[in-house]
């Protein structure tokens, strides 16, 4: 009986022990995930301003950053690479990215557009040694944060009230002058 | 004014044709603007008597603050520039062919806008009193004081009129070619036909009258691309050239290049000033090519007074150690050559200064009966005298007053005193580098201290100076 009663607490205890065991492993399992679900949330918040990377350049030397702003101007196609230019409203620069990456990128920033909103996650370059000392990003992935639009031009109707009554002034001077001269 | 109301008639017809309607509006508004005030001056102001120095000198320095004012109304009107004074900043540094710039958004401006802000360097680079010598003026009366006025004492033509004219087809022959080339380099480097013919134009406006502005907020390392870079730097030196040196070239006389006073104290000043620069730039950029990119890119855009950059502008004080600096500031001060598109001293006098040094340790050297003659070649042989010597050494001298001027006004505003040299330099000898101050939040005070050195240091302080004097004596009741 008492062998038995022996083996049955033994068994028990290595059956709580197993238990806390599992416990511990599950705690520190699910601690680790979300230390490393806080930390990923926080490396995409990261975004770096284009201030702070021309600023401290030296600093994100050679780093990989997230980079967020508007496509602008043109997508410079070289083989089997582009260059395309991000500005973040302070400031633009130079994103260097293959061609599959960018292909969702359909509208870009000028006069009568509104560019595409992206997110370039990449390694940034304080003077490139590939591409002749020039400050960039090598792009690793490149998301689009949201679309570009068409910027509609409405006549100005303030502006056009003005010219009107410039002309009738215009030809009231150009009248008093031919005037004057006889 | 009449002159400028034409001009603004390639922007219309342009932004018609590429269908931006708000910007020709703009520009409708700034012609009937200028027509109304042409009309009322002319009414006013118009005399028959052929100009006296003094009132052609008077004539220039007031032209230029005219154009700087209606030329800023189209510009202002398209909303990308905080206040009307940011504005005329731009326009003087348009005309003066500074570069540096307080545009808003440029990434998003219209192309009628954009082809104005070149057009305006393009006709600064000249002389805008050129522009009416050439087109407008029938006799010549009164023309060579304006001419000289406007910081050209070299008449290549017999008179200056026809010196005007030769000077816009030089500019006109070599705008087709330099917007060609570069319109090529543009299609090669991935950008559709029309944005690169665009861009061309734009570019090769503002880097032969060695002006600086550029279609994109990144200047020229938008483009990413060292074949646009090299011609950028060719253009830049051709626009550093003595008109009268283009004239000879022309002509068939290829010796002068290697036997002029200028084109030696330029190549010799390059290299010395490439040389101290370089020195202070071996540990930020240690790869050749890279150095040849950034530094000797740079400098070069320096010493021609283009002010086109392949850095973001606060690099320079970031990255950049203070030797490098000097280098380019050095390079800024000398600028490019006489009868040229550049500012700042010029080569012809920093020649003549080294040659009267020269002289004069000759005469300490030699015994006392010797006589020392000292001779240089710029287009022909000339005795060095002390009749070339002194306006040399008095121009010099003002310059670096300038310089320093706006240096102690950018260190009373509260930046360091590198900072404030470079930026008072940059201005004043119309180059356009900027190492940061340049920005809308800069002090009002120093926005108009620059505007006052791209102006007077264009036209190379005689008529800006007459006109002070003018006033000080209308003041005075004389």
């Amino acid at each position: 009986m008492t062998l038995k009663s022996d083996i049955q607490n033994k068994r028990s205890k290595t059956r709580i022990k197993f238990e806390r065991d599992l416990m511990r492993t599950a705690v520190c399992f699910i601690s680790f995930v979300s230390v490393f679900l806080i930390l990923d949330i926080d490396c995409r918040a990261q975004s770096v301003s284009s201030a702070e990377l021309i600023e401290n350049a030296k600093k994100y030397d050679g780093k990989f950053v997230l980079y967020q702003g508007e496509a602008i101007g043109e997508l410079m196609k070289r083989g089997e690479f582009a260059w395309i230019n991000i500005n973040d409203g302070k400031n633009a620069i130079g994103i260097w990215a293959p061609l599959g990456l960018i292909a969702d990128i359909s509208l870009l920033g000028s006069y009568k557009q509104k560019g595409d909103l992206v997110e370039v996650s990449g390694t940034f370059n304080r003077s490139c040694p590939e591409h002749g000392g020039d400050l960039d990003i090598h792009a690793r992935e490149i998301r689009k944060v949201s679309k570009g639009r068409q910027i509609p031009e409405r006549i100005n109707a303030r502006k056009s009230k003005f010219a009107l009554i410039l002309v009738f002034i215009l030809g009231l001077v150009w009248i008093l002058s031919l005037l004057g001269k006889r | 004014m009449l002159g400028l109301a034409l001009a603004m008639l390639l922007p219309v017809a342009f932004g018609l044709a590429v269908n931006e309607i708000n910007p020709v509006l703009d520009f409708a508004l700034s012609i009937e603007i200028a027509l109304i005030f042409a009309l009322v001056l002319i009414r006013i102001c118009f005399i028959d008597k052929s100009l006296s120095w003094m009132h052609g000198m008077i004539v220039v320095s007031m032209s230029w603050i005219v154009a700087m004012l209606i030329s800023a109304i189209p510009l202002w009107l398209s909303g990308h520039w905080v206040s009307y004074l940011d504005t005329c900043f731009d326009t003087m540094s348009g005309f003066a062919t500074t570069g540096l710039t307080l545009v808003q958004d440029l990434d998003h401006i219209s192309f009628t806008h954009n082809l104005w802000r070149h057009l305006i360097m393009f006709m600064g680079g000249q002389g805008i009193v050129i522009v009416a010598l050439s087109f407008f003026v029938k006799g010549l009366s009164g023309a060579f004081t304006m001419y000289v006025g406007e910081a050209r004492d070299e008449k290549i033509m017999p008179n200056v009129v026809n010196t005007s004219r030769f000077i816009w087809a030089v500019s006109l022959v070599y705008l087709f070619l330099g917007t060609l080339a570069l319109g090529a380099v543009g299609i090669l480097n991935g950008m559709s036909v029309f944005t690169s013919f665009f861009h061309g134009a734009c570019i090769f406006m503002a880097a032969f009258d060695t002006g600086g502005f550029a279609p994109q907020s990144q200047n020229i390392l938008y483009y990413h691309s060292l074949p646009y870079e090299i011609v950028t730097i060719v253009i830049m030196i051709l626009g550093a050239i003595n008109f009268k040196l283009h004239f000879h070239i022309w002509m068939g006389n290829r010796r002068e290049i290697i036997k002029n006073i200028e084109t030696r104290a330029l190549f010799i000043s390059i290299v010395i000033t490439f040389l101290i620069t370089a020195a202070g730039l071996s540990q930020v950029y240690p790869k050749a090519m890279i150095l040849f990119r950034k530094g000797f890119y740079q400098l070069i855009s320096g010493h021609t007074g283009t002010g086109y950059q392949t850095i973001y502008a606060s690099q320079f004080l970031n990255e950049w150690s203070n030797l490098a600096l000097v280098g380019v500031i050095c390079a800024m001060a000398l600028g490019g050559a006489a009868c040229s598109t550049t500012g700042a001293i010029k080569m012809i006098r920093i020649g003549i200064i080294f040659k009267a040094i020269i002289q004069d340790i000759k005469r300490i050297i030699l015994p006392e009966r010797a006589i020392v003659v000292e001779k240089f070649h710029h287009i022909r042989e000339v005795f060095l005298e002390d009749k070339l010597v002194r306006p040399a050494l008095i121009i010099t001298l003002t310059y670096l007053i300038l310089y320093g001027t706006g240096a102690i006004i950018g260190m009373l505003c509260g930046y360091p005193f590198l900072n404030s040299l470079f930026e008072s330099t940059s201005a004043a000898a119309n180059v356009g580098l900027s190492c940061g101050i340049t920005q809308i939040g800069m002090p009002a005070l120093l926005k108009i201290t620059y505007i006052v050195q791209m102006w007077a240091g264009r036209l190379e302080f005689m008529s800006v100076l007459t006109l002070f004097g003018f006033i000080v004596a209308a003041f005075k009741g004389k």
